[in-house]
């Protein structure tokens, strides 16, 4: 363990903890755009600067190790005026539309802008213009939004292994783009955009579905595959139109592209909304009374004729712990047979 | 499942996924980790990033081949021949755990020693097809590892020899005592959000809740006492049995609930003609899937964002499902309807919340007996066995022994699959999902986007082979197997090896179930050979 003191307050922090970890673990607030804890430190957006005793210059917080003794200081007029500073900078360049903007209410550029008050800018200059094109089906890139903190490029290549974007260009061009600037083709997990701070990368299938007013939020788990990851629905109006999921979960906040984007078929026109029972070989929407009283009725005969066994059951590997529960105890105890099993037991 | 259960008295992941940053060897057979268990994978790459190594053994080169140490492309079907080889290996090079063999396990010496000496890398070579120095480099690199953990999904399971795969995996970890600590272990994957959680629950014709066996009569006698009525003494069928069985045993009428047989088993010409002669064919799904289109009636279920209740993971962990939207028009929860159904043939269940249904299962299964629901939400789920409420639950299994005391060595020897490619049938078809859908596609396909990059079925194929047969990318081809035939386009691609073609089975417009077999059956759990059947492919 090193001891330090940061803002005139002691505390001990890990070996080969950054001045960034050892703030936040004792909940000392530093602002950042480009960092996650999930990536490798970047050291690209500049706000987290902090001062160093006996360092001459201004240091980012989340690349500089803590060593013994080390004086931080994360908060003063002079560092606060550097990150208002760069702040405005990147508001300098980029499309003040939050009124219409995916991402308002959640959004840290935004947060940024409020927390420093800009209002005005001092600073003019050229705008970069693009021109939204990206025919893929799941997200929405609207470059001019990118604050080019890096975050997609590196959650791409760090975490999901893809290696889909990169930064392309210098300077005032650079840009994030996939090669040859053609239309994003990856495994569209998405985790580009649960990291990005700005609205620059969103989700296609919840734009203008609403944004933060009013939104349900529930935490659940996804109904695809065994990983059993954390998802938070967003729910408006009896509607699922975002899914989203926590860092702090078992599955660290990465989805795939099922869990992230594959929440459609909740609300699909095609869902089986009443009871049918096949009548004169078509099917006839009827009340519950009536299908569970014909259900019960056909079982009941056929076990009264050829006995329990003649009847089988297949649970689902979709459904609850509880309903399985029922499904086998239903078998059990109210059929009267063991023929119950699901196609998945391997 | 069986097969774990058998050599250690559980069958499920050996560990946790967080753990899988820990192993400083993964050893991944018979399982495209990433794109079926994507986040699973997502940590495998983290742990080679930390610098663990990485042997696949897939007959097609998956993604995760990319991150590899070393891939191994066996032909299908091949699996106990690599096993048993490399396990030669490690013999050979003394590089076993004696203590942990003596300490922990039964039955090294006799027999089962003698029975890895005829599988030398030569011999393995043969059968596998994979140069002998490679196996030798995966034996040394697994037995080396100091924490290695081994992930295998259907590819090792769908086979008519699978639970002799499962067994040699088992042998594997047993004879380099790679078992019962953190990041070392035998993790089946598990491929449906709940499977764990269904084979838990006792939907299985020879289990209670529980893996309590229905034939033990002071088992059957706790859950009469407990359910307040008789239970039946005999076991049922498997699902396989169910469209099988005739005369007597015949099953005359059907209750599915969430499941779609005509696309997910093996054989679909079979399985459709075996719905339609039942008296009787009740369906609850959330979709009119294939299955319910046969159905005499079809009830509507709530599906996973509409009730409240809980999923297994695969790494055993009981986790909240949360009620977020309503269901539509009249579907009802699936809960309801059971209670309801068994109500009117004289039984009746009486809940008032979903948690009393949760209460009763810690009752039946000592296991869960400590979770609650408010357990669930505050600690972020609960992993079996976690028997009382101060119990913090169990991210790895079998520390200090196995719950059927000590685990088991078996023989195995290499059987060939059931069906081997011969001149009229010259490939090996082997089945699968891909990235984008999911299952049958009951719930995917509905997914507009999701469609949109992954509109339709398509086959597989070496380029060579095709350039051989003249079909070109995206050309239209007719495969077809002793079963059936199904047309569908080509895409040319360097994933399979040559002679092997690859279908994923999510599409109902060319269902790769129309070719593989219904009888092809593994002889103790049953599982169908899904893995390996033979087919032809001819340019349309």
């Amino acid at each position: 363990m090193l001891t330090l003191t940061i803002d005139g307050r002691q505390i001990e922090v890990k070996e080969g903890s950054t001045v960034l970890q050892a703030a936040r673990e004792h909940e000392i607030y530093i602002p950042t755009l480009c960092d996650d804890p999930r990536l490798e430190p970047y050291g690209g957006c500049r706000l987290c600067l902090v001062q160093i005793e006996g360092v001459p210059r201004p240091v980012t917080a989340c690349t500089t190790p803590v060593s013994e003794g080390m004086k931080v200081e994360t908060t003063n007029e002079y560092i606060e005026g550097l990150r208002r500073t760069v702040v405005e900078l990147i508001l300098s360049d980029h499309p003040n539309d939050c009124m219409v903007c995916e991402k308002a209410g959640d959004c840290t550029l935004q947060e940024l802008a409020y927390f420093y008050g800009l209002r005005e800018n001092r600073f003019r200059g050229e705008r970069r213009q693009y021109a939204k094109r990206d025919a893929n089906p799941f997200i929405e890139r609207d470059m001019e939004k990118c604050i080019l903190c890096g975050k997609c490029v590196r959650v791409c290549e760090e975490v999901q292994g893809v290696s889909a974007i990169e930064i392309a260009y210098r300077g005032f061009n650079a840009k994030v783009c996939p090669p040859f600037e053609k239309d994003l083709d990856c495994e569209f997990c998405g985790q580009c955009v649960s990291v990005c701070p700005t609205g620059a990368l969103m989700g296609k299938l919840s734009l203008g579905k609403g944004r933060q007013k009013d939104i349900k939020k529930v935490d659940t788990v996804c109904p695809y595959c065994g990983c059993g990851c954390n998802l938070t629905l967003h729910v408006a109006r009896n509607e699922v139109i975002r899914v989203s999921s926590s860092p702090e979960t078992l599955n660290e906040g990465w989805l795939c592209v099922k869990g992230r984007f594959g929440f459609k078929f909740i609300s699909s026109p095609e869902r089986l909304n009443t009871p049918l029972i096949r009548k004169n070989g078509r099917f006839e929407e009827v009340s519950w009374q009536e299908a569970l009283d014909h259900v019960a009725e056909r079982l009941g005969g056929i076990r009264d004729r050829y006995g329990p066994d003649a009847i089988a059951g297949l649970s689902s590997a979709r459904c609850t712990n509880e309903e399985n529960y029922l499904f086998q105890k239903f078998f059990r105890a109210a059929v009267g047979t063991n023929n119950v099993d699901h196609c998945a037991r391997y | 499942m069986v097969g774990l259960a058998t050599v250690f008295g559980s069958g499920a992941m050996t560990n946790s996924i967080p753990e899988i940053e820990r192993n400083d060897l993964i050893f991944v057979t018979g399982s495209n980790t990433k794109e079926n268990h994507p986040i699973v994978a997502l940590r495998m790459i983290k742990a080679v990033r930390r610098g663990a190594k990485l042997i696949v053994a897939d007959p097609r080169k998956v993604p995760l081949v990319r991150f590899a140490t070393i891939w191994i492309q066996q032909r299908p079907g091949t699996d106990v021949a690599l096993l048993n080889s490399m396990m030669h290996v490690i013999v050979k090079e003394d590089l076993v755990d004696r203590d942990f063999i003596a300490s922990y396990t039964e039955g090294f010496d006799d027999g089962f020693l003698k029975s890895l000496e005829e599988y030398t890398p030569e011999v393995g070579e043969r059968i596998t097809g994979v140069p002998k120095e490679k196996i030798i480099e995966a034996a040394r690199l697994y037995a080396g590892a100091s924490n290695p953990g081994i992930y295998y999904t259907m590819g090792i399971t769908q086979h008519s020899h699978g639970t002799d795969n499962v067994f040699c995996i088992a042998n594997l970890a047993l004879m380099t005592g790679n078992l019962g600590k953190e990041s070392s272990g035998v993790n089946p994957l598990r491929g449906q959000n709940n499977v764990q959680g269904s084979t838990d629950m006792g939907c299985s014709p020879n289990m209670y809740p529980g893996y309590q066996k229905v034939t033990i009569p002071s088992v059957r006698e706790r859950f009469e006492r407990l359910w307040g009525v008789k239970l039946p003494e005999k076991e049922g069928l498997v699902a396989s049995e169910m469209f099988f069985a005739s005369g007597a045993q015949k099953v005359r009428a059907m209750y599915i609930m969430g499941e779609n047989p005509v696309l997910s088993d093996p054989d679909v010409g079979h399985t459709v003609e075996a719905l339609k002669e039942l008296d009787f064919l009740v369906v609850q799904d959330i979709f009119m899937t294939e299955t319910a289109e046969l159905a005499d009636v079809v009830l509507p279920g709530a599906c996973f964002a509409e009730k409240d209740g809980t999923f297994t993971n695969t790494e055993r962990r009981v986790q909240l499902v949360r009620k977020a939207v309503n269901p539509p028009g009249e579907a009802r929860e699936d809960s309801w309807i059971i209670t309801e159904l068994s109500r009117r043939l004289g039984y009746e269940m009486k809940y008032n919340r979903t948690e009393e249904i949760f209460h009763e299962i810690g009752m039946a299964w000592p296991a869960m007996a400590g979770m609650t629901y408010s357990r669930l939400d505050e600690e972020g789920g609960l992993q079996w066995p976690c028997p009382t409420q101060d119990h913090p639950g169990t991210p790895y299994l079998f520390k200090g022994g196995f719950p059927r005391g000590k685990g088991r060595f078996t023989v195995v020897k290499y059987r060939p699959p059931a069906e081997e490619p011969d001149e009229e049938y010259p490939f090996v078809l082997t089945t699968g999902r891909q990235l984008f859908h999911y299952h049958t596609g009951s719930m995917t396909r509905r997914v507009e986007p999701i469609n949109r990059v992954s509109p339709e079925p398509y086959m597989e194929i070496n380029s060579e082979d095709a350039a051989e047969l003249a079909i070109e990318d995206g050309a239209m081809v007719r495969v077809s197997s002793r079963r059936g035939e199904i047309r569908l386009k080509a895409r040319l691609s360097k994933r399979p090896d040559r002679g092997v073609v690859f279908i994923p089975f999510h599409f109902r417009e060319a269902a790769a179930n129309v070719l593989t077999s219904s009888i092809a059956l593994d002889p103790l759990c049953k599982i169908p050979e899904l893995k390996v059947s033979t087919v032809r492919v001819e340019k349309v």
